[in-house]
């Protein structure tokens, strides 16, 4: 039988009390386990990045860590970057008005990842946002209009917060 | 691309850690995941154990004490990043930091793996030998330190006993102002170094070089003290012929070749990166920077 | 900064949002992580796959012994061919386009018969409860194998006495042809100048962030299988599983998920495919499987090398007077797709400059690594790259001014349409259509300071700084035919639909052909739904490839909308009792123009088309509110640019930085400029890995060397420069949009334009380089061999 632990998991804001596989990785029991597929598995190897979510607001990589070491801390995906159904968090509209995404797979690294990044730096630069974003691998877009969301998105956030 | 089948430990204490590692036969240690997972997804090795050290508490901290710097094994890297501690008084590590990955495998990775690991690339087993660093390990019969220089036992090979956990490094302090330089050569931003080097550099008032520290790593299978450089540089000026001339004594590493780089090329790298870190050094020492 | 973006809802009638930054309709669902993407689907009971895969190059299967694996708990059922067998109609996916140059049929069998040729070649399929059970499975099928002797280099393929890549084969020969016009031997016998030069290119993998996959769902009531893939091409797909399941078309629907990016190997239909569909029908539950990046490395179709041997001759004034060579193309153990890559790379060549005489032979070898098909870009990069290294090299031999050599022999645009004496793989003439080539270069050049850079180049060496500035101009054919259904309906609750063969990859499909359909039927595409890839959703489809679609489905989904305007206007017409002139489309309805309440909704139309049980249609309408598209394309209308790239080169790591990058391009009409920057600019950034970073490596032993992303060097964010990036629009005279495709415009030039750049940095250490990619150790042995 296959060993398996109890674990609780928030994740954007709802915790999940499941049943895992221990050598279950964290991307694979979100996805299978709990249907939040909107976090992507590019690589399995920890350098594509469409994998990234928050791990108690910090950036990581779901595919190199076990479900049960998420035991009793909080996730946050993709799914749960938008502040409500009816609303786009301005990194999403920042994302749709730049063309930051084309064929969409490795959007919901960039975004958790751009969320954490903007978050502690408010004023990037733009060298600084492709930094940033250097863990993140994108095939379609060249990167380019990814960069441009995330300027804009840092300035639609600054205006929010009264910047 | 998944795992393999294996039993999961998360012991909360140093000890329990530490019995663990010494009765599980087979057993792979995970701290912050980016070197093993990668392996177990990939089945590069089928532990029957893992053994999860992110419950144990009092294994990461960043403690000044006196003149040296002391860091538990579990401190992520990203603490190191942000450390003002780390950044006023050891700001080399902070400089290399900015190279090492990203910013999701920063906020994971661990002193402790990166030194277990022992990559010969690897950023952080080259400042400690920089330092002349000493790493502290806990077995069943307690704790030891071990120099850094006496570390590597191999490729990929630390010289501690298969019951033996790393628990710490000590980092002896160079003296506030003293100059220092991080240099690495990677094909991309955070990609391993295909050469890298740290120059940690006293001068006198005169400008002369009264103490050096020079090292080289992702050239051989651990990170190189270059003592005859060294050894040449004391005493001397900081002009950066002076600096060209020493620096070729890194064509005489004993270095890895492999289809990424040939052994010629990687030594050719280390006289440049550890010339250009001497540059940075010795600006930084004499206040030129 | 952009213009602000178009939100979708937008526009009234004569409001065409052509030439609009209309944000897409792919992106709600994507920005909020609701995409569904193939191994996103869920499905009750689904089964888990994984594959047996060779790890030889070259190998005779004895036994497979599969006990100990079927033992493991949660195993479901593993199968190989032999288990195959019964259910197929054929045993070997015939799937090469036609060509009369075949010295040899290399299908591949549906799993490996016998004897594997490739590392990752699939033998055996496991069935399981999940992915990780598959895998402890797949690890514990023993096969035992007799290792044969593998050919890892397509040149020592073609040598006699060869090693066979297939033990049965009469030599490793798969195809040969040449291609050519003018008299190429007298003219080389009398040119002034003869320049000779072997090149070496080599191209890596998709590398879609999504690798392949699929889910496989047989239904035993009805008899019918469905097959969720991750494919360019849905209608191909089903085609090729009609015949190897020996069922009619009824039975099987292929349908197509969002796709994570496809660039060419996806439009192949594979082994795994198959499998997972032959697994499903034999254990009647869903079966899925989803490729990771390692399958994707030695699996998937890749391209590889290209050795080229090539002469140009040339008089005084570098006027190219002819090229000719020989040219030999690694196409991997099996064809996957046909010779179609090895074929535009000839083709291609000659295609941009007025060059009397051209004979290219070209070989394709087979060799024992996986199937060798086109990733974006599909050959023309290596064309491209060797007639402009070539011009690069009569320049400097001549003394003449590269950006000069080109002006002297590049296709002046008043002898658009250009044909060239060649024929394309359908046997159709090659017509350059349009486009002013010259205009194209000087403007790249102008915005470069290109007049200026020998200046700062030669101030630059005082500085100790190494800089070069490289050129390649290119064409490429694209749209290829022969055409794209596309099905306009209009349904009565008014949402207007759209259903079409065309795939969506990531190049925004889904908002191109609604752009164009709203233009035609009141302006807003959030009105638009339309339905990709499914083969229920029209009979007949192609896909996506050859930057086609937006020419063929586009122009199909522009004939098919004005059919239905004009019938909603007759019909409106009819029951507002005005003429259809007074009409307009607004809003979701039709209405007469200057009097908004005066009007119906296009649902109620759809509903009248519909008719009512012993009524008259109105007017004398035909039933239906719908009309499908069938744009004929048989020739390939070209698009061209030019590519000027300035470089820094680091001569003691032989780092390459980029100064300054300008894309000059010319892909017709813009439907979308954003969409058009989007594709530019990624096309670019896969050049640029092609010319420094991109190298899938093999040993001598055709194992795989290069099989994850830390040993593969994919560009990230960093490393890509800025772009000086301009358009012009030649309108294509071939398509009722005038538009050409665009998807792999800002790829073909690249790395010719980077390597020239290097080239001309390197130039005091004597620097040649006819090869890509270039890679830092190599530039610092150029720098260091020549120091002394």
């Amino acid at each position: 039988m296959a060993e398996t632990r109890e674990i609780t998991v928030t994740i954007n804001g709802k915790a999940y009390t499941e049943e895992v596989e221990v050598r279950f990785t964290l991307a694979d029991f979100m996805r299978q386990q709990l249907g939040l597929t909107g976090t992507h598995l590019g690589c399995e190897h920890g350098v594509c990045g469409a994998c990234t979510i928050l791990f108690d607001g910090q950036s990581a990589r779901s595919c190199l860590m076990l479900a049960v070491q998420a035991n009793g801390h909080e996730i946050t995906t993709i799914e749960g970057i938008a502040p409500s159904e009816d609303e786009l968090h301005p990194l999403q509209e920042a994302f749709r008005d730049n063309h930051g995404l084309q064929c969409g797979f490795c959007t919901p690294g960039m975004l958790t990842t751009l969320l954490e990044f903007l978050r502690d730096n408010p004023d990037p630069t733009e060298d600084e946002v492709r930094i940033a974003i250097s863990g993140n691998l994108c095939r379609c877009t060249g990167y380019q209009g990814i960069v441009a969301a995330a300027l804009d998105a840092a300035q639609r956030l600054r205006e929010a917060n009264g910047g | 691309m998944k795992p393999p089948p294996f039993s999961y430990h998360d012991p909360d204490s140093v000890e329990a850690a530490v019995a663990l590692i010494g009765s599980l036969e087979n057993a792979k240690i995970l701290a912050g995941g980016q070197s093993l997972m990668p392996m177990l997804n990939m089945r590069y090795v089928l532990p029957d154990h893992v053994i999860d050290l992110n419950r144990i508490d009092g294994l990461s901290y960043i403690r000044e004490a006196g003149d040296t710097l002391e860091i538990g094994a579990m401190t992520r890297q990203r603490e190191l990043e942000f450390s003002d501690v780390v950044r006023n008084r050891c700001p080399v590590v902070h400089e290399a930091l900015l190279q090492v990955g990203h910013r999701q495998t920063r906020n994971r990775g661990t002193i402790g793996g990166s030194l277990s690991h022992l990559d010969p690339a690897a950023e952080l087993p080259l400042i400690c030998a920089a330092h002349d660093a000493v790493i502290t390990v806990q077995g069943p019969k307690g704790e030891r330190d071990i120099p850094f220089s006496e570390f590597p036992a191999g490729y990929m090979t630390p010289s501690i006993e298969m019951d033996e956990l790393v628990t710490g490094v000590k980092l002896p302090l160079w003296p506030a102002g003293h100059g220092y330089g991080f240099e690495e050569f990677a094909r991309r931003h955070g990609d391993f170094a295909m050469s890298s080097a740290c120059a940690l550099l006293e001068t006198g008032g005169d400008g002369k070089i009264t103490r050096a520290s020079v090292t080289v790593g992702g050239v051989a299978t651990a990170p190189v003290r270059m003592t005859e450089i060294e050894q040449g540089l004391v005493g001397g000026d900081g002009s950066e012929d002076r600096f060209r001339e020493l620096c070729e004594a890194c064509r005489s590493i004993d270095a890895i070749g492999d289809v990424y780089a040939s052994a010629e090329y990687r030594q050719h790298l280390a006289t440049v990166m550890s010339r250009r870190a001497l540059v940075k050094a010795y600006a930084r020492a004499t206040g030129a920077a | 900064m952009a213009a602000e973006p178009v939100p979708a809802a937008s526009g009234s009638d004569g409001h065409k949002s052509f030439g609009e930054r209309v944000t897409r309709l792919e992106d709600p669902a994507l920005i909020t992580g609701r995409g569904r993407f193939a191994d996103d689907i869920r499905l009750p009971g689904a089964a888990h796959a994984a594959f047996v895969r060779s790890p030889h190059a070259h190998a005779l299967i004895r036994s497979i012994e599969s006990s100990a694996a079927r033992a493991i708990d949660g195993v479901v059922a593993i199968y190989t061919l032999d288990d195959f067998r019964p259910c197929l109609a054929m045993e070997r996916m015939a799937v090469g386009l036609p060509s009369p140059s075949y010295r040899q049929e290399r299908d591949r069998p549906v799993l490996a018969d016998g004897e594997v040729v490739h590392v990752g070649e699939p033998v055996a399929i496991v069935v399981a409860e999940s992915r990780y059970i598959a895998e402890d499975a797949a690890a514990l099928v023993d096969v035992d194998y007799d290792l044969l002797p593998a050919i890892a280099d397509c040149r020592e393929s073609l040598k006699p006495g060869a090693d066979l890549v297939h033990r049965d084969a009469p030599h490793n020969e798969l195809a040969a042809f040449d291609m050519g016009y003018g008299d190429v031997d007298s003219v080389f016998a009398s040119a002034p100048h003869v320049y000779s030069e072997s090149f070496w290119q080599h191209r890596g993998g998709s590398h879609s962030i999504e690798g392949r996959g699929c889910v496989a769902v047989y239904d035993d009531v009805r008899e019918q299988l469905t097959l969720h893939s991750s494919t360019q091409a849905a209608h191909s797909a089903r085609a090729v599983l009609v015949d190897l399941l020996g069922w009619d078309e009824t039975r099987i629907r292929v349908m197509t998920p969002d796709v994570g990016g496809g660039f060419g190997p996806k439009v192949v239909f594979y082994q795994e495919d198959i499998s997972t569909a032959l697994a499903s029908i034999l254990t009647g539950r869903p079966v899925r499987w989803a490729e990771d990046r390692r399958e994707h490395f030695i699996a998937s179709t890749q391209e590889r090398d290209q050795y080229w041997n090539v002469e140009i001759a040339v008089d005084d004034d570098g006027r190219v007077l002819g090229l000719r060579g020989s040219m030999i193309h690694d196409h991997g153990a099996y064809t996957a797709r046909g010779i179609n890559l090895a074929y535009n790379s000839a083709l291609v060549v000659t295609l941009p400059y007025e060059i009397p005489a051209y004979r290219l032979d070209v070989k394709l070898a087979l060799t024992n690594k996986v199937p060798s098909t086109p990733v974006r870009g599909a050959g023309h990069p290596q064309g491209i790259f060797v007639m402009e290294r070539m011009l690069d090299r009569a320049a400097r031999e001549l003394g003449i001014d590269r950006a000069e050599i080109r002006r002297r022999n590049l296709v002046p645009s008043e002898k658009m349409p250009y044909e060239r004496p060649l024929k394309s793989r359908g046997d159709a003439p090659v017509v350059l259509d349009s486009g002013d080539y010259p205009g194209c270069m000087e403007e790249a050049l102008r915005r470069a300071g290109y007049a200026g850079f020998r200046e700062r180049q030669a101030r630059a060496r005082e500085e100790g700084r190494y800089i070069g500035i490289g050129i390649a101009n290119y064409v490429k054919g694209t749209g290829r035919g022969p055409f794209e259904s596309v099905t306009v309906r209009i349904g009565t609750s008014g949402q207007i639909l759209v259903y079409t063969g065309a795939a969506a990859m990531g190049q925004s499909t889904r908002t191109m052909l609604s752009q164009i359909v709203a233009s035609e039927l009141g302006g807003d595409i959030g009105q638009v739904e339309v339905v990709t890839g499914d083969t229920e959703g029209v009979a007949i489809g192609i896909g996506g490839s050859a930057s086609r679609q937006t020419v063929t489905a586009g122009s199909s989904a522009l004939i098919a909308a004005t059919e239905v305007r004009e019938k909603l206007l007759m019909l409106a017409a009819n029951m507002l009792e005005a003429s259809p002139e007074d009409l307009e489309i607004v809003g979701g309805a039709v209405r007469v123009k200057g009097v908004p309440d005066l009007k119906v909704g296009l649902g109620e139309l759809a509903s009248a088309t519909g008719g009512t049980p012993g009524y008259s249609l109105p007017g004398g309408i035909e039933p239906g509110m719908e009309a499908t598209g069938n744009f004929i394309i048989d020739d390939l209308t070209f698009c061209n640019g030019t590519q000027v790239v300035e470089v820094e080169v680091d001569i003691e790591t032989g780092h390459v930085d980029f100064l300054n990058y300008v894309i000059r391009h010319d892909a017709g009409v813009q439907i979308n400029p954003m969409i058009v920057d989007g594709q530019v600019v990624g096309g670019a950034a896969h050049g640029i890995g092609n010319a420094l970073y991109e190298w899938m490596g093999f040993d001598e032993n055709a194992q795989p060397i290069t099989t994850n992303f830390a040993e593969y060097l994919m560009i990230t964010a960093p490393e890509m420069p800025a772009f000086d990036l301009s358009h012009m629009e030649s309108p294509s005279p071939l398509n009722p949009l005038g538009v050409k495709g665009v998807g792999e415009c800002g790829l073909v030039p690249a790395t010719s334009a980077i390597i020239a750049a290097i080239e001309d940095a390197l130039a005091p250490f004597g620097a040649s380089l006819a090869h890509s990619p270039v890679t830092p150790a190599e530039i610092v042995a150029l720098v260091r061999g020549n120091e002394k």
